[in-house]
């Protein structure tokens, strides 16, 4: 049978052609699809959401996730530049833009990799077998006579031709297909030290974050608050700020202040004479300067966590019990939280650097009682937040001081001690071990935690701070728990080795005394540093090398591997009795037992004088399935040891009864150069085709237990109570006096 | 003949007598103790006393060799260097006994029997109880050794001959414990052991007469060191607001007190070593030192409202009123953070109220820096920011604005001391 | 009107004298080196050469400069390309978020343009009053080390304490 006359031709007609073919088959495959496809993908199955080929060759590539400064922009390009194949100065990649990008959620919880750069590589997959098709078609011969390299589709005959044109003659309107197969050989991109591709802005003074941003006719902005979360501004006459030099606008709704004006500077001055009007507590007055115990206290649901069976232990077993600890602790951000919002007759564009732009909108269309498709929300990179930190907040903030202005840019930054008072904290924690050893055996083991929730991340008006100060405010929604396998409070709370009669309960404290959301790690951090820490004691108790110790009881291949590299890089056979102020500890764990293998060695020195701890020495290995940059893995690993010491050895948010003492960073010191380890070694096990795992959140944890456990080894005591400050370490060092002290005659 | 002769032995007897005062033996050398001979209490009380006393304030001259001593105190003699107290055999303590420690510590003789120089305040530390030399001896012993031979001190002149120390010594040494004092409180006696025995508090406070000796009849008038200003700390104390022993207790472990200002130039050390000392004996010292500042005029009068002559000092001094907006008003003016988390004003300070120039320009200059990885009251450093004439409106324009004293005459001085 | 000399230019900016250099530089000159971190003094995100010497330009306020040579990441090019410590950064990939890495480059120009030879524990010390939340300190730390190379010193190691 003939092909119906065509003005365009064969060509057209087997496009078209192959186009119907998966028109009609789209809804059959669609709901098959969707089950099979990794979870982003699934959300947005057009391969059209995630890869565009340009005429002139350009790729863009869309990502819902965004850069942290975690390395995430470089090797979601790796991944496209490897897949498709093309190579990476090729590639323009779009992050979180809710005018633009899937919808990924939030970036957070060490997914990025797992979820976008599985959609990402799949996607890249499925639009390389496009591409290898339709340069078949065109050169008349069999799909596997073609190598795609370099951008373009070469046959063995020496003839070639660019995605560009290929593209041209297809559509990326379809459906991706899972499982589709990846590429094999050539030169790869995955798992190269492709040079980070912000970096030579960074160092160069080339624009960068939201902060740098300078749209024309932009004004500045400042919000007007209390010192921190619970206080408020006393009642202030604005009138005398209203008519200070540049003052465009002193911006009030309900509670909720702010000054605009067309200077910077002119509009901290502004602020600071606002805030001199002092301020208040709004809510109850707290209970105490550390408030842990407050949250051990207060009422709470109980909610399992694990349960591994096994028989009872013999009624001969030692109990070893064990309570661990931490405060509140603090994001922090080097540079203060800020945004850029601008309304326009048609909407309001947001420049963000907020975790989740989608949520963002839907919050902000719920404040600003505007439909959400009227709200563009644009990721642009800020300074590494660790989490929910003050990011979204001001970009509430920044959208109502614009909201005064129609059609001027605005402009807000936090100020230093804006972000140190309302940022939400990470929730103070207390951990009770319990375990039965019978001789060397691990016969029985309880844990349970106690914690506020581990995220508040605002999905309504209720989420945010302005929210709350409109009037009538929006409620705050009510804190929820993060169910298991993921978890909040309870992450990592199930510990990975294989103990038997093993059972954990998370006690979900829903009275947040202060506001607490996401840290990096979120629960993990505690329970990691209580786990590895009790683990330590019972070989101790069994007097057991304590590495020996744990891989009796670790049954996963993977975790063993790294276990094994990081003691024997680090040296542990040569791990003495320790005591006289030098020691060597070990920590490990699978954050969230689904994302990094993470196992750190530590050698420290405690002076025993000032109470200081000294590391002289780390080695870590890590394996993140795939690497597909190993070294941004490496940077991250280093960065969270570096992060967890800080968090471990020093750092407690103060509070008054009447707000957070923690103000600024005199009174909330962090880790600085001097008190930085001496060396730190990461080793990055690749898993060639594993499953991507997350990286940025898996050091934490085995960072701070390996502290613990060395100043442990070194001292001879066993602090349980994070941070191990100089107070602490101190106090616990300090002999108990025979008689009373007469030394003052 | 026999006159000769008998004035010959009467200078002989005098020249004996001098000689054989200012000879003291040799107490023999000791094998450095084991640390695990002291008990571990001892040693804990010694750690407190050596805070009390703050000992590491003179012989720590590098953090990464605490005790070590060699740094040089400048004195209107000379410089004297400071010895190196670590248990190091060859060039620090390590073979003196418990009694040549003593001996130096209450008569300011060493182990071979030199003289000491009073640039060591044994004047005070001679007040010292048996108990509390035992327990810094053992602190010490216990110490790590440090290589470290510190310079030889060579005064200039007849200062350089140690023995004429002895003469010192008659006159201004006082040996031996403190009487009691029985129409005061036991927490003041204690405190009183602590401030005149290791507390050395008149050896900044205290001006000295020519010998360098503490002028006793001016106690606690004020003096210098280092180029700071110790203030008068009894009815003369120029502060504002009253040192009460509360708000004393308050500065000492916190270095902050709420009335006043933040511990500035020595007293940071002092306040982060007293922070860490039992409570019970800063309460007794603030006691004690309350007691001292009883009649000064502070405590005598209803605390005045905060000055604060903003016009005034605009008028007289426009170009430090910029400098003041852009470098120090983003800490101290009452919007600012410090402020709101209730920090003292500049006008409760006792610098600004102070006689001299030197503290206030000095705290311009070298900021105050809270210890790394402690939390503290923090100021950045402003000397690389602005040159002298700016320092000096800035100090200027500050007495103006906060205070009702006339104008300063040494500003211009107490910065080209203080670039030194 | 005040002027001001910024890396070997000078400029004119109509803003309040006590309006701290920080800002002039980011908003009035389009400068992004120099960052907010904190306006205290306390962090070095804004740090700036000024006569050679490293300082907070969030504590200068722009009258008071006078004469004085105010130099930014931005100055520290050769020759259109840029210089060894830039260069060196890029290198070691040192960077996390990135946000304190401008101040952390200008403070250590400071110190090897003053002492081409430092010891690890001096360069630590002379970083101190910069902060890195990340935790980039060891790569911070290698790459003053490679431009401390490349500037023909280098950076000595001091024998550990017993």
């Amino acid at each position: 049978m003939s092909a119906p006359r065509n003005p365009l031709g064969r060509r057209a007609f087997v496009a078209n052609a192959l186009v119907v073919t998966f028109a009609l088959s789209r809804g059959a495959l669609a709901q098959d699809t969707a089950r099979k496809l990794p979870p982003s993908l699934a959300k947005a199955p057009q391969l059209d959401s995630w890869i565009r080929v340009g005429a002139d060759g350009r790729i863009t590539v869309f990502t819902g996730k965004a850069e942290l400064g975690q390395g995430i922009r470089t090797a979601l390009t790796q991944i496209a530049a490897h897949e498709l194949p093309v190579p990476p100065a090729q590639i323009d990649l779009i992050t979180a833009d809710t005018g633009r990008t899937p919808d990924e959620g939030v970036t957070a919880g060490s997914h990025s990799m797992q979820d976008s750069g599985t959609a990402i590589l799949n996607a890249a997959a499925n639009v390389r077998a496009l591409l290898t098709d339709a340069a078949a078609w065109r050169f008349a011969i069999a799909a596997d006579q073609i190598e795609m390299r370099d951008g373009a589709a070469h046959t063995l005959d020496g003839r070639s031709v660019g995605y560009g044109e290929l593209a041209s003659a297809l559509s990326l309107q379809v459906p991706a297909r899972p499982d589709m197969p990846r590429r094999q050989g050539g030169k790869a991109v995955i798992g190269q030290k492709l040079p980070r591709l912000d970096i030579p802005a960074k160092v160069t003074g080339g624009p960068a974050y939201v902060q740098d941003m300078r749209l024309p006719s932009m004004l500045h902005a400042r919000v007007v608050r209390g010192p921190s979360d619970g206080t408020k501004l006393k009642p202030v006459d604005i009138a005398v700020v209203e008519k200070m030099p540049g003052v465009v606008k002193v911006v009030r709704e309900g509670a909720f202040l702010a000054v605009v004006a067309d200077q910077e500077w002119r509009a901290i001055k502004a602020l600071h004479r606002l805030q001199a009007a002092g301020w208040e507590r709004a809510t109850p007055p707290l209970a105490a300067s550390d408030l842990r115990e407050t949250i051990r206290q207060l009422p709470a649901e109980e909610m399992p966590i694990f349960d591994y069976p096994g028989p009872p232990a013999p009624a001969d077993a030692r109990t070893i019990r064990a309570r661990y600890s931490r405060p509140h602790l603090m994001h922090a951000s080097i540079g203060p939280s800020c945004a850029v919002a601008q309304w326009a007759d048609d909407g309001l564009t947001v420049w963000t650097h907020s975790q989740g732009v989608y949520p963002l909108r839907k919050s902000l269309a719920d404040l600003l009682k505007l439909e959400p498709d009227k709200i563009r929300c644009i990721h642009v990179e800020g300074s590494g937040c660790y989490g929910h930190n003050g990011a979204d907040d001001v970009a509430a903030d920044a959208a109502l001081a614009a909201r005064a202005v129609p059609g001027k840019p605005v402009r807000l930054q936090w100020m230093r001690e804006q972000e140190h008072g309302w940022e939400p904290l990470g929730s103070a924690m207390v951990v009770e071990l319990a375990a039965e050893l019978d001789g060397d055996r691990i016969a029985a083991w309880r844990h349970e935690v106690w914690s506020n929730t581990h995220s508040t991340r605002p999905s309504t008006a209720g989420g945010l701070l302005a929210g709350r100060e409109m009037d009538p405010p929006f409620a705050a929604p009510k804190p929820r728990p993060i169910p298991m396998p993921e978890g909040g409070g309870a992450r990592n709370g199930n510990p990975i080795y294989a103990l038997p009669n093993a059972r954990g309960v998370f006690h979900f404290v829903e009275q947040m005394p202060v506001r607490v959301s996401a840290l990096r790690g979120l629960g993990a951090q505690m329970n990691v540093f209580a786990i590895e820490s009790f683990m330590d004691e019972l070989a101790l108790a069994a007097e057991a090398d304590p590495v020996a110790f744990r891989l009796a009881w670790l049954k996963d291949e993977r975790a063993r591997e790294v276990v094994q590299r990081a003691t024997e890089r680090f040296g542990w056979s040569k791990r003495g009795a320790g005591g006289d102020g030098s020691g060597m500890g070990f920590g490990f764990a699978r954050y969230k037992n689904l994302a990094s293998y993470c196992a750190v060695a530590m050698e420290v020195r405690v002076d025993q004088d000032t109470g200081e701890i000294h590391v002289p020495r780390v080695v870590a290995a890590v394996d993140s399935g795939e690497a597909v940059a190993p070294d941004g893995i490496r940077n991250q690993i280093e960065g969270g040891i570096v992060q967890s010491l800080s968090w471990t050895t020093r750092e407690a948010v103060g509070f008054d009864r009447t707000h957070r003492t923690s103000f600024d960073w005199s009174a909330y010191p962090i880790l600085r150069f001097p008190a930085a380890p001496g060396r730190v070694e990461v080793e990055v096990i690749d898993r060639p085709r594993q499953p991507f795992l997350g990286a940025g959140e898996a050091a934490q944890g085995p960072a701070a237990a390996a502290l613990g456990n060395a100043v442990a080894h070194a001292v001879g005591v066993r602090l349980r109570d994070m941070p191990l400050s100089p107070e602490r370490v101190r106090a616990a060092l300090r002999p108990v006096p025979a008689a009373p002290s007469q030394a003052a005659g | 003949m026999r006159l000769a002769v008998g004035i010959a032995l009467v200078c002989a007897a005098l020249v004996a007598a001098a000689v054989a005062f200012a000879w003291h033996p040799e107490i023999d050398k000791i094998s450095p103790p084991l640390a695990v001979s002291f008990d571990r209490s001892l040693v804990a009380q010694g750690q407190d006393l050596a805070r009390l006393g703050n000992c590491a304030g003179c012989h720590t001259s590098e953090p990464s060799k605490p005790l070590a001593g060699g740094r040089p105190l400048e004195t209107p003699f000379g410089k004297v260097f400071v010895s190196n107290i670590t248990p190091h055999a060859d060039h620090g303590i390590g073979t003196w006994s418990r009694a040549a420690f003593g001996r130096a510590m209450r008569r300011g003789i060493l182990r071979d029997g030199t003289h000491l120089y009073p640039a060591f305040p044994y004047e005070h530390f001679t007040h010292a109880t048996d108990d509390q030399l035992d327990a810094l001896y053992a602190w010490l012993m216990t110490r790590r050794p440090i290589a470290n031979q510190v310079p030889a001190t060579k005064l200039a002149g007849l200062y350089g001959f140690r023995p004429l120390v002895a003469g010192w010594n008659l006159l201004y040494l006082e040996q031996g414990p403190l009487e009691r004092d029985r129409s005061k409180s036991d927490e003041w006696n204690r405190g009183r052991v602590l401030v005149e025995g290791l507390g050395h508090c008149g050896g900044c406070h205290t001006p000295r007469n020519r010998f360098g000796a503490e002028d006793k009849a001016r106690a606690y008038d004020g003096a210098w060191t280092e180029g700071w200003y110790a203030p008068p700390l009894n009815a003369h104390s120029p502060a504002v607001q009253p040192w009460t022993a509360q708000e004393l207790h308050t500065y000492l472990r916190t270095g902050l007190a709420p009335h006043h200002a933040a511990a500035a130039g020595p007293m940071g050390g002092v306040t982060r070593a007293l922070s860490q000392v039992p409570d019970e004996d800063v309460r007794a010292i603030s006691t004690y030192v309350a007691s001292l500042m009883a009649d000064a005029p502070a405590r005598r009068q209803e605390p005045p409202q905060p000055v604060d002559r903003l016009a005034v000092a605009q008028q007289q001094h426009p170009e430090a009123a910029a400098l003041y907006a852009g470098s120090c008003a983003l800490c101290h003016e009452p919007g600012a953070p410090m402020m709101q988390q209730g920090r003292p004003r500049l006008a409760w300070g006792t610098p600004l109220h102070e006689d001299n120039s030197h503290d206030t320009v000095r705290i311009i200059m070298k900021g105050l820096a809270s210890p790394a990885g402690a939390a503290g009251p923090t100021m950045p450093a402003y000397a690389d920011l602005l040159d002298d004439r700016q320092v000096q409106e800035i100090a200027a324009y500050l007495r103006t604005r906060f205070t009702d004293k006339p104008a300063w005459s040494d500003v211009q001085a107490a910065v080209a001391e203080a670039r030194k | 009107m005040i002027t001001l000399t910024v890396n070997g230019q000078a400029h004119q900016v109509d803003v309040d004298p006590d309006t701290p250099l920080l800002y002039v530089l980011r908003n009035d000159l389009a400068l992004n080196g120099a960052k907010f971190g904190c306006g205290l003094g306390q962090c070095g995100a804004c740090t700036v050469l000024i006569d050679d010497k490293p300082v907070c330009s969030c504590l200068m306020p722009v009258s008071a400069l006078g004469a004085r040579r105010v130099r930014t990441l931005e100055g520290l090019h050769a020759d259109g390309r840029p210089g060894p410590l830039p260069a060196a950064f890029e290198a070691e990939q040192a960077a996390q978020c990135g946000y304190c890495i401008a101040g952390m480059i200008v403070r250590a120009q400071a110190l090897l343009e003053h002492n081409p030879r430092p010891t690890e524990e001096e360069v630590r010390n002379h970083l101190a009053p910069n902060l890195c939340r990340c935790g980039t300190h060891m790569r911070i730390l290698r790459a003053v080390r490679r431009a401390a190379e490349a500037m023909g010193g280098g950076v000595r190691d001091v024998a550990e304490q017993p």
